[in-house]
């Protein structure tokens, strides 16, 4: 049952009948992974040792992005899954936005117009 | 027609409904079951599917449909957050001065690194080699319960600094030169409350997930250790991984947004 | 129809003809096992409906009382039953139990879980366990839930408010949300339940546009419960940590917003609404096709009127808000898209008009409550466009006007809608039909008893009357005794159906696999079906409604043939005894 260790670089087993879904990722891929993203956990900081104002957070946020975008595609496979799971999670996506939009939009354009206090 | 033949129902009957004969093949004709209605131990295909690749997509699909709706809900929290800094944004910055940013950093590069292994784990019991699939679950599950410690630890120092909101806040009484400067910045120790009710609600949500990952890492842990996830079962693995990964990704962003709001200055700074 | 139950067993082997005519199958859903451990373990989704029915029955009933009492006290100006404290607690149960323990799971739970796997020719639906976790999930939250508004009970109504709710209200706030929070992830499950099945379990050649409009309908209604419901659920934690560990998020002590509180609130509670109402659109696109022997009008449209009401859905929660300190320009976006997403529902209004349009309409029950509910809809859509408008909801909101809107909808709609499914597919449910002058007598009561006990809240509404309040200014008496009279009927309207029903149990005539001579797939096996649905799976080759008067004749002249050979078949056999008789009496 036990084949080599970590060092198998077996990609799609032969003669598995569902390799479309069922997808063995290289050990290699998952420790470029995981550089990249001890890259921009470094880049994290290195961007926060500065004072950039308002850049700060967006940088901050891009960066924390693409780290999430790393283990989404990478660690969660979404990257070989089928076209309705990639829908479902952009989704998600989708939907957060309408919250946070939506409702930042009362907020932030309060000040627009006196609004008795 | 009438007739005895047709035992299955004619799809085509979907504008005849069927007449009454068909019901009694029907019921005359009863299939075996395939094995008892208890669902105990069958091969990793379950009855209801037809096959493993409609199981394992179905499985999938599910996973990520409840990872939306951790997302959705985690989700109110950032919204909470994103507002309150917007507003108070100088409150933020004195809150999240008084974190660890030493801490808050081991904590990032160990979930990611938990991430890792988790990933590793899951290829492992898709290439079904049990031993390493334990072991990459055993770290796993080392690092998970580092994370809470290390949480742990910050949590308490915040307690005992009278940083807790509704249960011990004290901080500006023992530290009132410090209240000028929020002044200053035209909030007040109050609003520096606002940003700490938002990180222990954060943290604490994300924490409380941390805690059912780990428990479900130490009981697929001994499921492994027993040889449940091999003869092409390791989708349960996979599934776990996807809830785990989830988990990390949350704290990938808690990290900047609670942490380093005041910058990131290593000679000086953090506590 | 034939409706006298034959006794004997058909000889084996051999379809007996004689034997056929509508007896209930020897081994169905309900009678294969046996036990208290064979329901509550069951896995089969037949059987997590019907626990469901119990439990939502049971609710439904709980919440009524409420309603009257509510009803009870509002008969005089001066709350003489009530004291205002428990007036204040009695609306509140009202709202949570109808709200959370019986409009969001109904139509989805009992009808949802029984029929979705059928209509798609499937075994069970993709997660039977997680679905038996979805009800017991909600067993545990409604019994914490009533046992909170029962036992010191809850007055923040519920809406559960901040800061009200977190910082000034006595009473079980904190066990009321657990129990709140515990139902909303039985829903969230069964909607992904649902989701994953639609998508994944379809019989060969059901492509999506040869589904029933009924699928379509629970699919948009489970998007909104898989992307909705997690955001009330961090709103009630939220609640819920300030409530028990004062950590504030909403408190303005600290600077907290409370609208912030209501912003996430809406955001789940407005497309909840939708949850309740838009599965009994799903019933009624069935019903109105099946009694008036037509395909639904415009398939298509009702179809992404559906995904169009779940998605807009979720643009329009401000339009509670109205009148808080939100900002006028969010309040016109609001606006704007609040009268947008009325769009799609007089779509399929249009289109279940146009269906009954040169149909051969059949008056039974199923079909007098859908009636009943595009009418009632309507009503109910038409005042949420004075809602819609900013400037009218500013005076008309938290009046009765509001009060009477949302009944229109939720009771005139959505529990119309459920009463249309119980009378739709009890045979198929059950296996026997219930009573049909009753059923309409009874829909017919509910729609007259309706109407007095809400219309009269619009004009109670319009001139002023706020809501909420255990007492009221004198002017208003009239229409309050009026509405309270409504209410007695619809008591009885409601109560009927449930004796009846029951009573059709053991008495009622045997149904048969097709009484209403519907299309669909789950009316091509047995009532009650077996536990494995299908014998086989169906293979489907055409669209879902291929209702048409040649197709009614078709089945008229095959079940007189039926008929006929019964006949010949008795008389031979009757004739064969004679012969019998006379040989045995001849010695030969």
């Amino acid at each position: 049952m036990t084949q080599s260790t970590i060092n198998d670089h077996l990609d799609n087993p032969p003669g598995d009948p569902e390799h479309s879904t069922h997808h063995i990722v290289p050990v290699g891929t998952y420790l470029m992974v995981f550089a990249g993203l001890m890259v921009l956990l470094v880049m994290t900081l290195v961007a926060a040792s500065f004072d950039l104002g308002e850049a700060n957070l967006i940088i901050a946020v891009t960066i924390a992005v693409l780290k999430a975008l790393l283990v989404i595609l990478y660690f969660m496979h979404l990257r070989w899954s089928t076209k309705l799971t990639q829908v479902f999670a952009g989704a998600a996506l989708v939907w957060l936005l309408i919250l946070f939009v939506l409702t930042l939009a009362d907020f932030f354009s309060r000040s627009w117009i006196h609004m008795p206090a | 027609m009438v007739s005895e033949t047709q035992n299955t129902p004619d799809p085509n009957a979907a504008s005849v409904p069927a007449p009454a004969v068909e019901a009694a093949s029907l019921t005359a004709h009863a299939p075996d079951a395939p094995h008892g209605d208890g669902h105990e131990s069958h091969g990793p295909l379950h009855h209801h599917f037809d096959d493993m690749e409609q199981q394992r997509e179905s499985n999938t699909l599910g996973m990520w449909l409840f990872l939306g709706t951790e997302a959705m809900m985690f989700g109110g929290l950032f919204l909470a957050y994103s507002l309150y800094r917007w507003m108070y944004p100088w409150a933020f910055h004195e809150g999240s001065s008084h974190l660890n940013i030493t801490l808050g950093t081991i904590n990032t590069f160990v979930l990611l690194f938990s991430s890792l292994t988790m990933a590793l784990a899951v290829r492992c019991a898709g290439i079904k080699d049990r031993k390493w699939l334990v072991r990459f679950l055993i770290l796993t599950w080392i690092l998970g319960a580092a994370f809470l410690i290390v949480k742990g630890f910050e949590w308490t120092a915040d307690y005992h600094e009278g940083l807790v909101p509704g249960m011990n806040w004290f901080y500006y009484n023992e530290h009132p030169a410090a209240l000028p400067r929020l002044a200053e910045h035209g909030i007040s120790q109050q609003n520096v409350m606002m940003y700490f009710v938002v990180y222990f609600c954060m943290t604490g949500l994300h924490a409380a997930h941390m805690i059912v990952g780990l428990a479900l890492v130490g009981w697929f842990t001994f499921l492994a250790a027993k040889g449940r996830f091999g003869g092409g079962n390791d989708q349960p693995v996979e599934i776990l991984g996807l809830y785990w990964h989830l988990i990390d990704i949350i704290w990938i962003f808690l990290f900047p947004l609670l942490y380093l709001i005041a910058g990131f200055h290593p000679g000086g700074g953090g506590h | 129809m034939r409706t006298d139950a034959i006794e004997q067993p058909p000889p084996p082997g051999k379809p007996d003809v004689t034997s056929v005519a509508y007896e209930i199958p020897r081994e169905h859903y309900l009678n294969r096992d046996y036990g208290w451990k064979s329901w509550l373990f069951t896995l089969d989704h037949k059987r997590i409906a019907i626990l469901y029915l119990f439990s939502i029955t049971f609710m439904f009933f709980l919440g009524g009382m409420a309603a009257t009492l509510i009803r009870l006290n509002l008969i005089t100006p001066n709350s003489h039953l009530l004291r205002p404290q428990t007036y204040n607690k009695m609306f509140s149960a009202h709202g949570i139990i109808m709200v959370f323990f019986f409009l969001i799971p109904s139509i989805p739970a009992v009808f949802g879980n029984f029929l979705v796997p059928m209509m798609l020719g499937a075994k069970d639906l993709a997660f039977p366990k997680l679905n038996l976790l979805s009800w017991y999930l909600y067993m545990l939250g409604s019994l914490i839930g009533i046992g909170a508004v029962t036992f010191g009970g809850v007055d923040t109504g519920w809406t559960f408010y901040a800061p009200l709710s977190t910082q000034y209200a006595y009473g079980n706030v904190a066990i009321t949300i657990v129990g709140a929070f515990l139902a909303g992830f039985s829903s969230i499950l069964t909607g992904l339940n649902f989701i994953v099945t639609i998508h994944k379990m379809r019989a060969p050649g059901l492509t999506w546009f040869r589904l029933p409009l009924f699928i379509w309908s629970m699919y948009a209604t489970s998007i909104i419960q898989v992307l909705g419901t997690p955001v009330l659920a961090i709103t009630l934690l939220a609640l819920f940590a300030e409530r028990v560990f004062h950590l504030g998020i909403f408190d303005p002590k600290m600077g907290g917003d409370p609208i912030l509180m209501q912003h996430l609130f809406w955001f789940y509670s407005h497309p909840a609404v939708y949850i309740m109402v838009l599965p009994s659109m799903a019933v009624v696109s069935e019903v109105i096709a099946c009694f008036s022997r037509r395909p639904v009008f415009g398939y298509r449209f009702v179809a992404f009127s559906s995904l169009a009401i779940a998605v807009i859905g979720f643009l329009v929660w401000g339009h509670h808000m109205f009148s808080t300190t939100q900002s006028p320009y969010a309040s016109m976006i609001f606006s704007f898209l609040s009268f947008l997403v009325a769009i799609p529902s007089g779509i399929k209004v249009f289109n279940w008009t146009a269906t009954l349009y040169k149909g051969s309409i059949r008056l039974t029950t199923p079909m007098l409550y859908c009636l009943g509910f595009i009418g009632l809809f309507a009503v109910g859509g038409l005042t949420g466009m004075h809602l819609a408008a900013v400037a009218s909801d500013i005076h008309l909101t938290d009046t009765y006007f509001i009060v009477a809107h949302f009944h229109y909808i939720m009771v005139g709609g959505a529990t119309m809608g459920y009463m249309a499914a119980m009378h739709f597919w009890w045979p198929k449910i059950t296996g026997r039909m219930y009573n049909e002058s009753l059923g309409r007598a009874a829909a017919i009561l509910l729609f007259v008893g309706f109407n007095l006990t809400f219309f009269p809240q619009f004009i109670a509404g319009y001139e002023g009357m706020p809501r909420r309040y255990a007492t009221y200014a004198p002017e208003y008496q009239f229409l309050n005794i009026m509405s309270s009279a409504g209410a007695s009927i619809l008591a009885v309207a409601f109560l009927l159906p449930f004796i009846y029903l029951i009573w059709s149990l053991k008495r009622g005539p045997i149904a048969g696999p097709n009484p209403w001579r519907a299309t669909g797939l789950e009316w091509q096996t047995a009532s009650p079906p077996p536990w494995y649905n299908f014998d086989v799976v169906p293979i489907v080759t055409q669209g879902p409604y291929a209702y048409s008067p040649e197709a009614d004749e078709l089945a008229d002249a095959q079940a007189d043939m039926t008929r006929a050979q019964v006949e010949y078949e008795l008389t031979r056999r009757e004739i064969e005894g004679h012969h019998q008789k006379e040989d045995s009496t001849r010695g030969v």
